[in-house]
């Protein structure tokens, strides 16, 4: 990971990512807020790449800025007499407290810590080529149970919405 | 070619960038109004975990027989568990939306004593 081009990226894209977050606390109309999330999740889809998942890229480019976020535009579409400013409530600086100390306490612990990591030679060998392969063998493996439940999860959660938002027609 | 010590990215760098994205997406759910930016802020913070997931994958030292895709495929499930609860979250917004044509969280308060 010492690559000019590397270093490069993980600084350009990690601004990215952490200006589009702020944005989306600081914009003031909540369709700007959705923009910025989805330049946020794109800027975190590029850090993905620079850890060498690309797999988990694709697939948050695709549910994350794809899905997600188109979702969250139907969803503001469709309450059109809601207020669209982006408003904080009275909570806001208790909110904002929290979110600086979480980030403080975690930024210092990871800073701090000495972490059990590899480096040099050993980290270029886990640079993960064929990263797809490692992931089916090990949804298909080890965590097989996970995975069907997660597949039980995703079908109660398309029925519920689809539940939730049926028109009574009674 | 490869760069001086001081300016090689680490574990300790990812790390402490996805505590900085968890910390705004707490910021953003604590302190916004409308439900579906509150949503944004979850997804924030789902992306933050993500990105630990996948830094301890690539950087971690792991005992013998650990597979480093393991964390590759935590974040398939956290993908999946977010997709899942974007769903139902926004059409629960919706709905509250129908019944009292609001979205604004300090307005929501049938529940509060």
């Amino acid at each position: 990971m010492d690559s000019p081009g590397v270093v490069a990226a993980f600084w350009v894209l990690s601004a990215l990512t952490v200006g589009s977050a702020l944005a989306v606390f600081l914009s003031r109309n909540l369709i700007h807020a959705v923009v910025f999330l989805v330049a946020s999740f794109l800027g975190m889809a590029g850090l993905f790449i620079t850890l060498s998942a690309d797999f988990i890229a694709v697939a948050q480019m695709l549910i994350y800025a794809g899905a997600v976020s188109i979702l969250m535009v139907f969803a503001v579409m469709l309450t059109p007499l809601a207020a669209r400013d982006n408003a904080n409530s009275l909570f806001v600086l208790p909110g904002v407290a929290l979110g600086a100390a979480f980030a403080a306490v975690v930024g210092y612990t990871a800073v701090n810590v000495d972490w059990p990591q590899v480096a040099g030679e050993a980290l270029d060998a886990r640079s993960f080529a064929d990263t797809v392969r490692g992931i089916g063998d090990a949804l298909l493996g080890p965590y097989l149970l996970a995975f069907e439940m997660a597949s039980v999860l995703l079908l109660a959660a398309l029925l519920g919405a689809i539940v939730l938002v049926r028109e009574d027609r009674s | 070619m490869s760069l001086p010590e001081t300016l090689t990215v680490t574990l300790a760098h990812y790390l402490a960038l996805s505590g900085v994205v968890f910390g705004i997406g707490i910021a953003v759910a604590l302190s916004k109004r409308n439900a579906i930016a509150v949503l944004m802020g979850v997804e924030l913070m789902l992306n933050g975990v993500n990105l630990a997931l996948l830094a301890f994958s690539r950087f971690g030292a792991f005992a013998g027989g650990t597979e480093p895709l393991a964390g590759h495929a935590f974040v398939v499930f956290v993908l999946t568990v977010a997709a899942a609860e974007a769903a139902v979250a926004l059409a629960m917004a919706v709905l509250v939306y129908r019944r009292r044509e609001t979205v604004d969280l300090d307005r929501i308060s049938l529940m509060r004593w």
